[in-house]
């Protein structure tokens, strides 16, 4: 039998207060989105579906939800299409410049958002995108990229190309060969780079506060109320929000790479 | 040209195709209005912008902050973060999976989320002030919301994943049998983590390091909200001079100071880690 030392039981005590640390907000979450005071207040007093009957009956909330989900969705489609061409031509040929691609490609993640989301500001307002949907979706689109990026290529590093070769070799066509034979295979990349690209469009804030100009996404509608009042119906979305991410993350984890972790 | 040298041109010529969509939009999207902006900064020649940003005392203090933030959050979440990960990555295989779902699922939460749950918890009559109060640890309740306090927490809350994941995933990667060796040789548990673990895990603290320090330079949402006004880092002064005041010379020349630090901080640490492992 293995004793267990002293030493790594206080360790193990340690980690895991951490872990509740981290846990705190999640937890305080749920029981305020079910109470049913007027007002904020915890623990609640008793439990009520106010909240999300508010949430769900205001257009105020679900106009902005549903401009995010669409550009949630734009961007994923979008940095997918992009992003997995990149990620062949990154990892099938040595060319010059290549390197210089790569490094541009991951930029976005290392610039500041407030940065880009100025610069892209003073760009849009020039061509009157201001407010346009696709607009923020196309500026979303770049931040998704280099995680669909990294995602993509290390699927493709792992994927043995002899396998596309062989289907070439038997008389497919190299669209048809990529199409039947290397996309299943890096599949569970493919899923992972989507929820990543779908996640960090749906809780972007700063990119959407200067370029949505009038048209709130939720994460924006979100911001503005946090700001004015601490209203219990944010405390709904939230708990909402938490069970989609959770769902998706369950997806991810199914079909998915390394349980959506990122740079896996 | 030999049949080879034509499969390889071919190869050659595809990829290029395929990564042309994708650098056009980055060129177009990313790198010239980054450019733009920081010609703005510059407008007319002069570096006037640059000058106020960097002698007036209260732009300075705002830089200074930010900075001091950044290195406070990054040695916070390193303390709190490694015994995390090294506790986790020692565990058998359920534990390892139990901890990964604990850290992944607050971080695939929006912040917007969780910094609204610390605004409920950190406040007067928080959660928090009524427990350590109940508990009679304090008397009367700390000042945890719309302070510096307030800041730190729901930052480090919100960058700990980005610690924890690399140094994890550093420690799975060192052979226990080195550990053992080391311990069969006669050393003291503590002296064969400092002297085998710790410095085969440097690769994942830097990689921790580089990402908690260069994100936190940039942060916005979270002073915006739990400092109430009384904290103000880089991003937030950028986002006022833009949206309030229409000064793009001088939000310019913030960006590019605020860019030059980021930089900075990743060439700097990554360059510290490589001669440590070297």
């Amino acid at each position: 039998m293995r004793r267990v030392r002293p030493g790594r039981l206080l360790l193990a005590g340690f980690a895991v207060l951490v872990c509740v640390f981290l846990q705190l907000p999640l937890l305080i979450v749920f029981p305020i989105s079910f109470s049913s005071a007027q007002y904020l207040q915890f623990p609640p007093p008793g439990w009520s579906l106010q909240w999300y009957e508010r949430y769900l009956n205001s257009p105020n909330w679900l106009t902005p939800t549903w401009l995010s989900l669409k550009v949630a969705m734009a961007t994923t489609a979008l940095s997918l299409l992009l992003g997995v061409p990149l990620a062949f031509g990154l990892t099938r040929a040595r060319f010059w410049g290549r390197d210089a691609i790569e490094k541009l490609s991951m930029a976005p993640i290392i610039v500041p958002t407030i940065v880009l989301s100025i610069a892209l500001y003073g760009l849009f307002a020039n061509l009157k995108l201001i407010g346009a949907w696709y607009g923020i979706a196309i500026a979303h689109t770049l931040l998704a990229l280099p995680f669909v990026v990294v995602v993509v290529v290390a699927g493709l590093r792992d994927f043995d190309v002899n396998q596309e070769l062989a289907a070439l070799g038997l008389g497919a066509s190299r669209w048809r060969a990529v199409w039947h034979v290397t996309l299943p295979q890096i599949r569970p990349s493919l899923v992972s780079a989507a929820f990543l690209a779908f996640i960090s469009s749906f809780d972007e804030l700063v990119v959407a506060m200067f370029l949505g100009g009038a048209n709130m996404t939720l994460p924006k509608k979100m911001f503005d109320n946090i700001r004015m009042e601490i209203d219990p119906t944010i405390a709904a979305i939230s708990a909402l929000q938490i069970v989609l991410v959770s769902a998706l993350l369950a997806l991810a984890a199914r079909f998915g790479r390394g349980g959506g972790m990122p740079g896996r | 040209m030999t049949p080879a040298d034509r499969v390889r041109r071919r190869a050659v010529g595809s990829a290029i195709v395929l990564s042309v969509p994708a650098v056009l939009l980055l060129l177009a999207l990313f790198a010239v209005p980054l450019l733009r902006l920081l010609a703005l900064s510059v407008e007319g020649g002069s570096l006037v912008a640059y000058q106020r940003a960097l002698t007036n005392e209260l732009y300075l203090r705002v830089i200074f902050e930010t900075f001091k933030i950044a290195a406070v959050v990054t040695l916070l979440t390193l303390a709190l973060g490694y015994p995390v990960a090294y506790v986790m990555a020692t565990s058998g295989r359920v534990w390892q999976l139990v901890g990964i779902a604990f850290v992944l699922l607050p971080f695939w939460t929006s912040i917007l989320v969780r910094t609204y749950a610390w605004m409920v918890m950190l406040g007067r009559n928080g959660v928090v002030n009524r427990t350590l109060i109940g508990w009679g640890v304090i008397d009367s309740p700390l000042p945890l919301l719309n302070n510096l306090a307030g800041v730190l927490i729901g930052m480090v809350h919100v960058l700990l994943p980005y610690m924890i994941l690399p140094v994890f995933n550093a420690v799975k990667k060192v052979d226990p049998n080195l550990v053992l060796a080391a311990e069969g040789l006669g050393a003291p548990r503590w002296r064969a983590f400092l002297r085998v673990t710790l410095p085969l895990t440097m690769n994942g603290v830097a990689a921790g390091v580089t990402l908690v320090f260069t994100l936190s330079l940039g942060f916005f949402i979270t002073p915006a909200l739990l400092g109430g006004g009384r904290v103000v880092m880089i991003a937030n002064l950028i986002e006022e001079q833009v949206r309030e005041l229409l000064n793009w010379a001088f939000a310019g020349a913030l960006s590019a100071i605020l860019l030059a630090l980021t930089l900075a901080a990743f060439w700097g640490i990554s360059r510290i880690a490589r001669t440590r492992s070297a």
